[in-house]
């Protein structure tokens, strides 16, 4: 079996999203998460925060940020197992983050030898 | 994975703890910084949590995050460097840092004066209202302009203005003065009355944030009893009030959000704890030797979670009203006065008592002339019925009239 990383992206992180609705959601993506791990496929899960980011740039260059205003932010990723991409693409299709307008997820086959 | 699991609404409780503490420790000038910080707590939540799990003692926490973040900022403002070092030891490496008290008393007691803050008499009503939620409450700005049937734009520009009116006047979070505490008093209770009656009769076809809207105006209402300075005739009163409307939230709407009419209602639907609550407060406000609007119109609250259809309800309602007419002379008051002088003494005196007023166009006005005309003049009925349908503001309120239509028959 393969494995698949599911890599989310937000349009806009700090758009004025409510505390209910982050405890909604919270609670339908561990749902989620607990369907994939159900079945076997959940691999890891990973949450990325804003708090202190750097950008490190050409010439060694350091600069503060991302900050979650700017589009296409990375939120976090889940490596799932799935003998295909389609099956991939079912489990991402599950998840709540594809709620809010402009967000997507992107799927990768992780490489190995 | 087998993490706690999260009390309802903790996010939003949480939410408004945090941001009063945070904002009560700056000054209400840092109020957007106070959200802010708050708000990035939450989002730390959800990134954590949702792959980790929910830890074992969430609300620890979120506080501790919150306070590092509040720490964070302050240093990163310089804020830090120019108010708090110089006033420690800076020699000391491991200075000790500000103390953000998130005990449930603290919590408490910030609210409290943060009402008082956000409820000074410099702030429109509306704003006040609509700060409470969001301060107070935790709720999002999409939710408070959905409670109050408008946009976010306006709402974010009500709740600017509002915060820019807080810092340009200096407002410090902070009880009133003992010779001021009676004014400013009332004035926070109208805001929770208005709080509780814009959930209790928005048009918003939202039935939980309808609800949530009541229940927290209940939290506030309870807020104020609490408190020796605060707990009052006028604020038992209220709050009795508030109990006994609230006791039939679950009766007063089908599943699909449309509205029960009272004599409709399931009874076993109507909530006996909070009818006892509203019994226990109406009689804690009688204590005092006054007697306020509140206490009237808890008092008929009262007699609606009576659901024996006796003559001594509707004479004692009726008694109330004219009282309540009497201080406050309201078409809405003198409206209902008239549906309890139905009740008692009959369509035809009903009648007699609204011909001469003037309601304008309220479809209230012309729902109570249908019902007294039903019997002796269905065509007149269904004539008032019909303007009351055209200036009905919801969907549910029209499936109501359009059955009373039904009910008289079809019409020539």
């Amino acid at each position: 079996m393969k494995e698949f990383v599911l890599i989310f992206r937000h349009e806009n992180a700090t758009n004025q999203v409510s505390p209910e609705q982050m405890q909604i959601w919270m609670k339908q993506q561990m749902d989620w998460i607990k369907g994939i791990a159900a079945k076997n496929k959940f691999v890891s899960g990973t949450g990325l925060l804003f708090d202190n980011a750097r950008v490190v740039g050409h010439n060694n260059v350091v600069t503060n940020g991302t900050f979650g205003e700017i589009k296409e932010t990375l939120g976090g990723f889940v490596i799932v197992r799935a003998e295909t991409i389609e099956e991939a693409v079912d489990f991402a299709q599950g998840t709540p983050i594809l709620q809010g307008e402009g967000n997507t997820v992107e799927i990768r086959e992780i490489a190995t030898h | 994975m087998d993490e706690p699991e999260l009390l309802p609404h903790l996010f939003r409780t949480e939410y408004a703890r945090i941001c009063v503490v945070l904002c009560s420790h700056f000054g209400i000038e840092y109020m957007e910084t106070a959200e802010d910080i708050a708000s990035e707590t939450f989002r730390s939540a959800l990134e954590t949590w949702q792959f980790n799990g929910v830890p074992n003692h969430p609300k620890a926490w979120l506080y501790k995050v919150a306070k590092n973040k509040a720490l964070n900022h302050f240093k990163r403002k310089g804020v830090f460097n120019d108010n708090v070092l110089p006033r420690i030891n800076t020699h000391q490496m491991d200075f000790e840092v500000p103390d953000f008290d998130l005990s449930d008393d603290n919590c408490t007691d910030s609210q409290l004066r943060m009402l008082f803050a956000i409820c000074h008499p410099v702030i429109a009503k509306e704003s006040q209202i609509a700060l409470a939620l969001r301060i107070l409450c935790g709720f999002g700005v999409a939710e408070v302009a959905e409670a109050f049937l408008t946009t976010r734009k306006t709402i974010n520009k009500r709740l600017y203005r509002a915060k820019e009116k807080l810092r340009s006047l200096k407002i410090k979070i902070e009880y009133p003065g003992e010779n001021e505490m009676g004014d400013r008093l009332e004035t926070v209770i109208t805001a929770v009355y208005l709080l509780f009656s814009e959930g209790y009769y928005s048009r918003s076809q939202h039935s939980q944030i309808r609800k949530d809207l009541c229940l927290e105006a209940m939290r506030l209402a309870h807020l104020l009893v609490q408190n020796h300075a605060t707990n009052t005739h006028a604020s038992n009163a209220l709050l009795a009030l508030i109990c006994f409307h609230s006791s039939r939230l679950d009766a007063r709407q089908d599943l699909h959000g449309n509205p029960i009419l009272y004599e409709q209602q399931e009874k076993h639907l109507w909530n006996p704890e909070l009818i006892a609550n509203g019994n226990y407060y109406l009689q804690q406000s009688a204590q005092w030797q006054t007697l306020s609007k509140y206490y009237l119109e808890a008092s008929i609250a009262y007699w609606h979670t009576i659901s024996e259809e006796t003559t001594e309800k509707w004479e004692s309602i009726l008694e109330l009203y004219d009282r309540l007419h009497n201080m406050d002379p309201s078409p809405m008051i003198a409206l209902n006065r008239a549906y309890a002088l139905m009740k008692v003494a009959g369509k035809a005196v009903a009648l007699e008592s609204v011909k001469s007023m003037d309601f304008g166009s309220d479809h209230f006005y012309f729902l109570l002339l249908g019902e007294l005309h039903s019997d002796k003049d269905p065509e007149e009925a269904a004539r008032n019925y019909t303007k009351a349908l055209h200036l009905a503001r919801t969907a549910g309120e029209r499936k109501v009239i359009r059955d009373k239509i039904l009910k008289i028959g079809p019409r020539t």
